[in-house]
């Protein structure tokens, strides 16, 4: 028979707690298997699974060009809207659908809560590394959307990727963290009011607006440009096309302004939800 | 002696009745103003104590079986020691790897293969992945399911999806392991492997805390027995002392319930059984006469939406071996309040005490309520077709079949 050292202590805990880095480590193989799971349940059974996320930011693309560029004239910094779209909402779909999968979190794992323990987390940590596969398939779409209008004579205009596509992973860490802590919070109030489900939806689709999707943030007038940017998502959206299509405007202290944000969120976020998982299955 | 693998002292847990469940905005809005208005909220505080102040110590190697009736608190005990929900009040000190199985499957996905399960089902069971590799041979011969590993667990038959998943979990290797009830599944073939991994379990030297409702079970596989009543440690000892005084203690039969709405017990979101009663000779009893018909009435609610939805009875005999189960058909129900009634003939159980446990299935196989031992009630011999043995005449039944005897040939006549 093995020994091991481990002591478990049941007792009620009271107060915030954060994070128990060693538990966390200790699942880890859990951690893959889940990321494994959701990639082979979404891609084995359909072939629309990964064609979806080629098409769905592809529509939406055309009726923002139709809407906002032709209609409403909202320019677009001198890039191509297609090329515009498609690269604003590479890194806000991976936000929107992150985000979605951590506020259901305990709602959509309640039986799995009710009858095994293993640390909470796991399951929305989970969620922020499998959503990665539909930013990468998004992510080559827009690369061949990219070359098709290198082939065209002046297709790009100004567009170039700049150097600074070394960075992209930080980028995309900035956005799984926030959308992370954005989503525990919601999963944190979802576990108290059940209505906070409907405003997860709800809420996403106001916040594109918010965060310079549609429109470039140097259309934003200077003296509000501080408080867009306090929305943490609207620096990693300028950094993308930044770094895709060279325009976009990034500043040091704007960028700090998000990186702040974004700690904030993801910590107090943590430390919400780690608050209601505790005793989360008696009140389903 | 050695020190405890398990200490608890004073284990405690109680529930808010009536608040149970999240609240919406608009109910929490309501409250507060109010409160503004300085009236009082009607806040419902009625509290239910499903533990209260258990204590014990549990040495390594030791089987123990808990029981006790339906709400006396065993479920909620192992999902404490397994961290699933937090004490209210007390703590217990668990030294070593703890495994616990509260269902079989837990975490098993219809798409992936039986192969891809057994580890995510082993992830979720806190194996790592080279443990799973290690043993992974050893699981899928102990399931048998050798050729269809690679097919999709959807694919597979109840009895093949059970038995992949207890043959998981049996190959845990935690110095602790938590069972509640799952040996009630499968064949009864499978069901004697299940028993003899357990055992091979407890003689490497572990512990083992077991839930169950079979007697025959805690009496011969457990080297101590926990009997818990409302919540509290009511004895503690030899499982055949502890099983006789649960035996006793069933003589208080139940003839009629009524259950809470808001009892966890007895209902789910979907659908609840309000009450069921025993009759015989259009009387409410719990001792009944072996050659009268008994009548078996109860009430169920069905909460949320259009769906095919029925109930299903299973009736065990005093060492709890199930009998025999029934079920009227399925329908498609509307949200709303039905009673189903089924007859016992007359001359068709034995004497002795039966249990009868109360199921209700959501679209026809979904055991949405299961209610153990919601009827108790005993059979007494009237004398009737005894003739003149005085014996104990065996069998879980004793139906009044017609009999043909006829001489075929008689040399004397």
């Amino acid at each position: 028979m093995k020994h091991s050292q481990t002591e478990t202590v049941v007792e009620p805990t009271g107060g915030w707690r954060f994070l128990d880095w060693r538990e966390l480590w200790a699942y880890r193989d859990l951690l893959w298997l889940l990321v494994w799971r959701d990639f082979v349940a979404r891609y084995k059974q359909t072939i629309l699974g990964p064609l979806w996320f080629i098409v769905q930011p592809l529509l939406t693309t055309l009726v923002f060009t139709m809407v906002f560029n032709r209609f409403a004239k909202i320019p677009t910094s001198g890039i191509a809207p297609v090329l515009f779209y498609q690269c604003g909402l590479l890194g806000w779909n991976y936000f929107a659908q992150t985000f979605q999968s951590t506020a259901t979190t305990l709602t959509s794992n309640a039986s799995l809560f009710g009858k095994v323990y293993f640390p909470r987390l796991i399951i929305p940590i989970a969620g922020v590394v499998s959503n990665l596969t539909a930013f990468a398939i998004q992510l080559l779409t827009f690369g061949v959307i990219y070359v098709i209008f290198a082939l065209m004579p002046d297709g790009l205009g100004a567009a170039h990727v700049g150097w600074d596509i070394v960075l992209l992973p930080l980028v995309v860490l900035q956005i799984g963290l926030f959308s992370l802590g954005a989503g525990l919070w919601l999963a944190a109030l979802t576990a108290k009011f059940r209505d906070f489900v409907v405003l997860a939806t709800f809420l996403v689709q106001l916040w594109m607006y918010a965060t310079p999707v549609i429109y470039p943030l140097e259309q934003v007038p200077a003296h509000w440009r501080t408080l867009v940017a306090l929305n943490p998502m609207t620096m990693p959206v300028e950094c993308l096309r930044h770094m895709l299509l060279g325009t976009g405007s990034v500043g040091p202290h704007l960028l700090m302004l998000s990186l702040g944000m974004t700690l904030l969120t993801v910590v107090s976020g943590i430390f919400m939800f780690k608050r209601v998982e505790k005793s989360f299955v008696d009140i389903i | 002696m050695s020190q405890p693998i398990i200490e608890v002292h004073g284990l405690s847990k109680c529930y808010q009745l009536g608040a149970i469940g999240a609240t919406s905005l608009r109910d929490e809005a309501a409250a507060f103003i109010q409160k503004l208005k300085g009236r009082a909220p009607k806040v419902d505080k009625r509290e239910f104590w499903a533990l209260r102040d258990v204590s014990f110590d549990i040495h390594p190697g030791e089987v123990v079986g808990f029981i006790g009736r339906n709400g006396a608190g065993k479920s909620t005990l192992l999902k404490l020691l397994s961290r699933i929900t937090e004490p209210t009040k007390g703590h217990a000190i668990m030294r070593g790897r703890v495994a616990s199985l509260l269902e079989v499957g837990t975490g098993f996905h219809p798409e992936l293969s039986g192969r891809d399960n057994v580890y995510l089902n082993g992830a979720i069971l806190g194996m790592t992945r080279a443990e799973v590799r290690a043993k992974f041979d050893e699981i899928v011969s102990f399931a048998e399911i050798e050729q269809f590993i690679d097919t999709p667990v959807k694919r597979y038959s109840s009895g093949m999806y059970v038995r992949l998943a207890f043959a998981v979990a049996a190959h845990l290797e935690p110095e602790i392991l938590i069972v509640d009830e799952v040996l009630a599944v499968g064949d009864a073939q499978f069901q004697k492997k299940c028993l003899g991994k357990m055992r091979s379990v407890s003689s490497n030297g572990r512990t083992v805390l077991f839930v169950s409702h079979n007697m025959g079970v805690v009496a011969n596989l457990c080297s101590r027995a926990i009997m818990l009543s409302g919540g509290t440690k009511v004895a503690d000892g030899a499982p055949e002392h502890i099983v006789e005084r649960y035996i006793a203690d069933h003589e208080e039969s139940v003839a009629e319930v009524t259950w809470a709405r808001d009892n966890p017990a007895a209902g789910t979101r979907r659908m609840r059984l309000c009450s069921a009663r025993l009759r015989s000779d259009g009387e409410i009893r719990t001792q009944v006469e072996i050659d009268r018909p008994v009548e078996l009435e109860y009430e169920f609610e069905l909460l949320d939406h259009r769906q095919m939805a029925t109930s299903n009875i299973q009736v065990s005999d005093k060492h709890g071996v199930l009998v025999f189960s029934s079920s009227p058909p399925s329908l498609e129900l509307e949200p709303g309040v039905y009673r189903h009634r089924v007859e016992f003939p007359a001359d068709f159980f034995n004497d002795g005490l039966y249990s009868i446990t109360i199921m209700l299935l959501a679209n026809v196989t979904l055991h949405e309520v299961v209610v153990r031992d919601a009827i108790v009630f005993a059979v007494h011999e009237t004398g009737a077709g005894r003739e003149q043995y005085g014996g104990a005449i065996s069998g879980c039944l004793r139906p009044k079949l017609k009999w043909h005897a006829s001489p075929v040939s008689v040399p004397g006549i």
